[in-house]
């Protein structure tokens, strides 16, 4: 999404329209007059989320395990290490754990918690990720509920989910479409989504 | 804490809205509070990541699901502000008069007249730490706590008193439960432990696991 989209949006759901929006245009005011935040900050902010950190960057992490066998063995044996060849600035993965869907097997991520997600490769997670009934019920029912969000999974393939209880941070490597063999690296990213990535779609 | 936000398992939420999900901040405000959560802890107001997820457990449960993952973050924020001596409930209502907000709305932030020491300077190496060896070996079962607690933790009230396999080991980390009480970081070893549905469920999916992340103190051997 380009930066004059994402301000375009901001700007149509300007803050007036709920209490906490306007409570927060308090407290910022506030701040600005005790020197604790800087005027420009929150600007800067919705730049670099919107531009730079996004799902973008796992998507070419995907896209380079399906190129290359050796890379992707070391994404799975140790994912911290694998994505340091990529310049990554989104904060939130002191360490990085990467699961592989198979036929037979299927991830799935979240925080019940809170909303642990790993930033630097994802961005910011999306609200639905954050929000009670994806928390409650994907560790209870998840072929139901990923069937409702529109993945319907065999009842022989397995779902392991992954509650981000502590500081590792997990992301999802999905199967490689058939139809996309021998596709370039940078074609490849283009085929994964954040939602698979978070193991909502396959 | 037994809190709201302990949501994993519960039931009447319905289904998963997923509208508008493209957007990274829907609204200003949403920027302008995670901009103001960094810069709170700049100023002083909390010392680690643990501190500030425990304010926004703390915060009105009503306010909770209702105010939105940005609502929670700006109760906390404030709570965190006032608790620290950098802000006064009395000047934020008077701010909020002035910009025509009204004060019968429900507010998250709920600040302890006593609250808890903060822990020190701020964070700054990570969360990893060295640690004594590990009790526990991949393979082995373990049992979690049968109960919760006051304060903040990371074991999930479903995933109490279950039976699970250790599947992987990620050394030392960080306690959460002492640092969010400015108790120290007394890094203990950080287990990968993961559950059958069955063990979970009473109507568990044959074919799922789950798997959560937990402190050594919140496990203890099955023979």
């Amino acid at each position: 999404m380009s930066d004059n989209i994402e301000k375009h949006q901001l700007d149509k759901h300007h803050h007036h329209d709920s209490p906490q929006a306007t409570r927060a245009e308090a407290l910022e005011s506030l701040l600005i007059d005790k020197g604790i935040l800087v005027a420009t900050a929150v600007d800067a902010v919705i730049s670099r989320y919107a531009e730079r950190v996004g799902p973008m960057n796992g998507a070419r992490i995907v896209a380079r395990a399906w190129s290359d066998p050796d890379f992707k063995q070391w994404l799975l044996a140790d994912a911290t290490a694998a994505i340091t060849q990529f310049e990554l600035d989104g904060g939130q993965v002191e360490k990085l754990v990467v699961v592989e869907n198979t036929p037979a097997v299927h991830n799935v991520v979240v925080c019940t918690l809170c909303s642990c997600y790993p930033w630097a490769v994802l961005g910011l997670p999306p609200a639905w990720y954050k929000d009670p009934a994806y928390r409650s019920r994907i560790v209870r029912e998840p072929r139901v509920l990923l069937a409702e969000m529109g993945l319907v999974l065999a009842d022989d393939v397995q779902i392991n989910v992954w509650d981000s209880s502590a500081e590792i941070r997990y992301m999802v490597l999905p199967q490689q479409p058939p139809d996309t063999l021998g596709e370039s690296e940078s074609e490849l990213a283009e085929h994964v989504s954040r939602d698979v990535m978070i193991g909502v779609a396959r | 804490m037994d809190g709201i936000h302990d949501l994993g398992g519960k039931h009447g939420f319905g289904s998963v809205d997923k509208s508008g999900d493209a957007l990274v901040f829907h609204g200003r405000w949403e920027a302008a509070v995670f901009t103001m959560v960094n810069a709170a802890a700049r100023a002083g107001a909390w010392h680690n990541t643990d501190q500030f997820r425990h304010a926004v457990e703390r915060i009105d449960p009503a306010a909770y699901l209702t105010q939105g993952y940005y609502g929670r973050w700006l109760g906390g924020l404030e709570t965190l502000l006032v608790e620290a001596g950098l802000l006064t409930t009395d000047e934020l209502q008077v701010r909020l008069a002035q910009l025509g907000g009204s004060p019968r709305d429900r507010v998250a932030a709920r600040p302890a007249l006593e609250p808890a020491p903060l822990g020190g300077p701020p964070q700054e190496s990570g969360s990893q730490r060295s640690v004594g060896a590990a009790t526990f070996s991949v393979g082995d079962q373990v049992k979690t706590l049968g109960y919760g607690k006051s304060t903040h933790t990371r074991l999930p009230a479903y995933a109490r008193g279950k039976c699970g396999t250790v599947s992987q080991i990620h050394g030392g980390w960080i306690y959460p439960d002492t640092n969010a009480q400015g108790q120290g970081e007394c890094p203990q070893v950080l287990y990968t432990v993961t559950f059958s549905g069955a063990e979970l469920w009473p109507e568990g999916d044959a074919k799922m696991s789950v798997s959560l992340d937990l402190f050594e103190p919140y496990l203890v051997a099955v023979r």
